[in-house]
């Protein structure tokens, strides 16, 4: 009964004529497309937008760059599904998209309920408070009886209100919807304080006329850790998507980059050298071509160059590295050896 | 009497008109008339100049003179003005401009989008001008203009193909009302006559269609298009996004149109009706030549209003993460370069709607005096 009602179903699709069909393997529909899907933001500033000439760019659009260089060989054979916090995991449960590379929190709910397969961390976020510097407030435990400007609806309102409340103090919620509005409400003095992830407050201080009269304090109040997802059933799919992160933090772990990739190869380290594709079989291993992280590192740079490219000190958004640095260096950023 | 020398003297009923009272005509008697015409009036009076006092200067200020046209970035703008947002950086929505129209679409193609957009607006004054020669040949244009649009947007059949996930932008705006608009209408009409139906079951039907449809919010709709219908498809598959919402929007549509048009035959007196009959004319003639021009004419009003409703309602595509006007520009506003320009955008996002949306609004007035001829002094 149920398949006679799929293959009524199925008939009726094909005659509508609109009808794109996807088989378990990720990896060969991404080939005989020619084009990597990505599910991707509506626009967060440094992670996902288009450009005048609506080619999207961003830190997470790279290491949808760097799955395609690494699947197709051409970091530009991309595709990016725009999603709405809403409307993302279906899309990517619908097969409307390959790989979901969107500013995405790890939860338990996601990974479990929703069906995901998260692939660990591109990006270690929290959220955050900023404040006028001539408020004269060093840290977020002075912040009592200030007026907070908050996304409404969001976990940022109930971790705010745990901070405070487990800290013995009070604040006045002034409520607003996006990050455009608790801009032009914080800069006219509607609230003293705006809450929301560290990475959000960076774009916001960025866009007021004086970022300098601003400052973000140091307290991070939640963890916030956000990376890829792919559908769950795809095991051989899942391992690329993992090794393509991984790669990037490995090529910045032995210092090869963009520029020196090519003299690299010639490298005696034999970690650079499996990395690479000189020695050894990992790309074929995961169904690539044996050179797939050169290509990203060619292509893209290494995990640093791609934060400093998009989200770094010297772009508007100038994010330290902080939590995103090397595990060498102080961070959370760390790869599981290519071995 | 000297009076009696220099006052002409006229015959009783010939005496020619006399100019009115100073004070009545001319720019101070306007004046006087719809300005100060009560204590009250006087106060409005001054409350307006003041207020256009305080706003006109700085708005003209931020809005033209202050304005900067050309920079590469929103550091550069803001650098050449006195202070920071002392004038409106336009260069933004300059620098985007293209991609704000046309979205995606493939440069060396865009000529398809302008001649379909030539061919929108020949098809809009072909069907709609009373006075034109070979008004049949436009009206069948008219109607086979969406298929001519989609098969010159989408391409195929000689031209190259191009994704719906292309459009973006302007474009989509407009893919998106005008389909809905202009198939809501046809529909709307036979869910209308449905509804007043004699056959139960198609009454039944029509009604459940309708009202439901009125129950439920358009983004509840919106929603059902982008995440539900994925499920009630067989897995793997997948039915164009755009082909889903365009359905959900003509649906939506059709049902207030429906409504409307509903209105208008309930306003004709069964004198009509039983005229028509006695002419020995079918259902179908009848309401082709006797019902339907004169209830679409009293519906005028409210179909236009539905059209201008659910032209806007197509911003609402941006919740399940479409790129119309504003769904793009919204994105835009989170280039790291141009952090900060909302007003900018907004501002040319509601002049955009403004106009089209206007001029729909005075057509409309045109088209209701033109077909005007009641009793009505």
């Amino acid at each position: 009964m149920r398949q006679k009602t799929t293959a009524v179903l199925s008939a009726a699709a094909l005659v509508l004529g609109m009808v794109g069909t996807a088989q378990a393997g990720t990896l060969e529909d991404v080939r005989d497309r020619g084009v990597l899907r990505c599910v991707v933001s509506t626009g967060i500033a440094g992670f996902a937008q288009p450009d005048a000439n609506g080619v999207w760019g961003g830190f997470d659009v790279d290491f949808c760059r760097a799955t395609a260089a690494a699947v197709l060989g051409d970091a530009s054979k991309i595709e990016a599904v725009t999603s709405t916090g809403k409307t993302r995991f279906t899309k990517l449960n619908a097969g409307e998209g390959d790989v979901l590379w969107r500013n995405t929190t790890i939860t338990f709910s996601r990974d479990v309920s929703v069906k995901l397969r998260f692939h660990g961390v591109n990006y270690y976020d929290g959220q955050g408070f900023m404040v006028k510097k001539d408020l004269g407030v060093g840290s977020a435990s002075e912040l009592d009886g200030a007026s907070v400007c908050i996304q409404t609806g969001t976990t940022t309102e109930l971790n705010l209100a745990d901070y405070f409340s487990s800290n013995n103090m009070n604040y006045e919620p002034v409520p607003i919807e996006t990050n455009d509005e608790a801009r032009q409400n914080y800069e006219a003095g509607r609230c003293d304080v705006y809450t929301t992830d560290a990475s959000g407050l960076a774009s916001t201080r960025s866009a007021l006329p004086n970022p300098d009269d601003h400052m973000v304090l140091p307290e991070i109040i939640s963890k916030e850790p956000l990376g890829p997802a792919t559908r769950h059933g795809d095991d051989q799919w899942s391992d690329i998507v993992t090794w393509v992160l991984n790669a990037t933090i490995t090529a910045e772990e032995l210092g090869v980059t963009m520029a020196n990739v090519d003299e690299m190869k010639g490298s005696n380290n034999p970690e650079v050298r499996r990395l690479l594709g000189v020695d050894g079989s990992q790309g074929s291993e995961l169904g690539l071509s044996d050179d797939w992280a050169y290509q990203i590192i060619k292509q893209l740079g290494n995990y640093g160059e791609i934060f400093e490219r998009n989200i770094g000190v010297n772009t508007p958004l100038g994010i330290a590295r902080g939590l995103n640095a090397l595990w060498t260096d102080g961070g959370l950023i760390y790869s599981p050896p290519f071995r | 009497m000297s009076e009696t020398s220099t006052t002409p003297r006229y015959a009783p009923g010939t005496h020619p008109d006399l100019p009115p009272p100073r004070r009545t005509t001319g720019a101070l008697g306007w004046v006087r008339m719809n300005l100060l015409s009560s204590p009250l009036n006087v106060a409005l009076t001054l409350l307006s100049i003041w207020l256009l006092w305080t706003i006109l200067p700085p708005s003209i200020h931020w809005l033209f003179t202050g304005a900067i046209w050309t920079a590469v970035d929103r550091k550069e703008c803001w650098a050449l003005m006195d202070t920071p947002r002392d004038g409106a950086c336009w260069a933004f929505i300059r620098g985007s401009f293209e991609l704000f129209v046309y979205g995606w679409y493939p440069e060396p193609e865009r000529w398809r989008v302008n001649l379909t957009f030539i061919l929108f607006v020949a098809a809009i004054v072909g069907a709609l001008r009373e006075n034109i020669p070979g008004k049949k040949y436009w009206l069948i244009f008219a109607a086979a203009y969406p298929f001519i649009a989609a098969w010159l947007l989408l391409g195929g059949f000689g031209l190259e193909p191009v994704g719906t996930n292309k459009l973006g932008g302007i474009l989509l705006t407009l893919v998106v009302a005008v389909t809905g608009i202009s198939f809501s209408l046809p529909l709307g009409i036979a869910l209308a006559l449905g509804r007043r139906s004699n056959l139960p079951a198609l009454r039944a039907v029509c009604v459940i269609f309708i009202e439901f449809i009125r129950g439920v919010p358009l983004i509840t709709l919106l929603f059902v298009a982008s995440t539900m219908l994925t499920y009630f498809l067989p897995p793997g598959s997948t039915f164009d996004l755009l082909m889903r919402v365009l359905i959900m929007v003509t649906l939506f549509a059709s049902a207030y149109i429906a409504e409307v048009v509903r209105g208008g035959l309930q306003g004709l007196s069964s004198g009509q009706y039983e005229a028509a009959d006695a002419l020995g004319l079918s259902y179908w003639k009848a309401h082709r030549l006797v019902i339907l021009p004169q209830a679409l004419k009293i519906s005028i009003p409210g179909i236009v209003n539905t059209f201008i409703g659910s032209y806007k309602d197509s911003t609402l595509v941006l919740i399940i993460g479409m790129m119309d006007i504003l769904g793009l520009g919204r994105a835009r506003l989170n280039d790291p370069d141009w952090l900060g320009l909302a007003p900018e955008l907004y501002i040319f996002i509601a002049l955009f709607f403004f106009i089209s949306c206007f001029a729909m609004s005075r057509y409309s007035l045109n088209l209701e005096k033109k077909l005007q001829t009641d009793y009505k002094s």
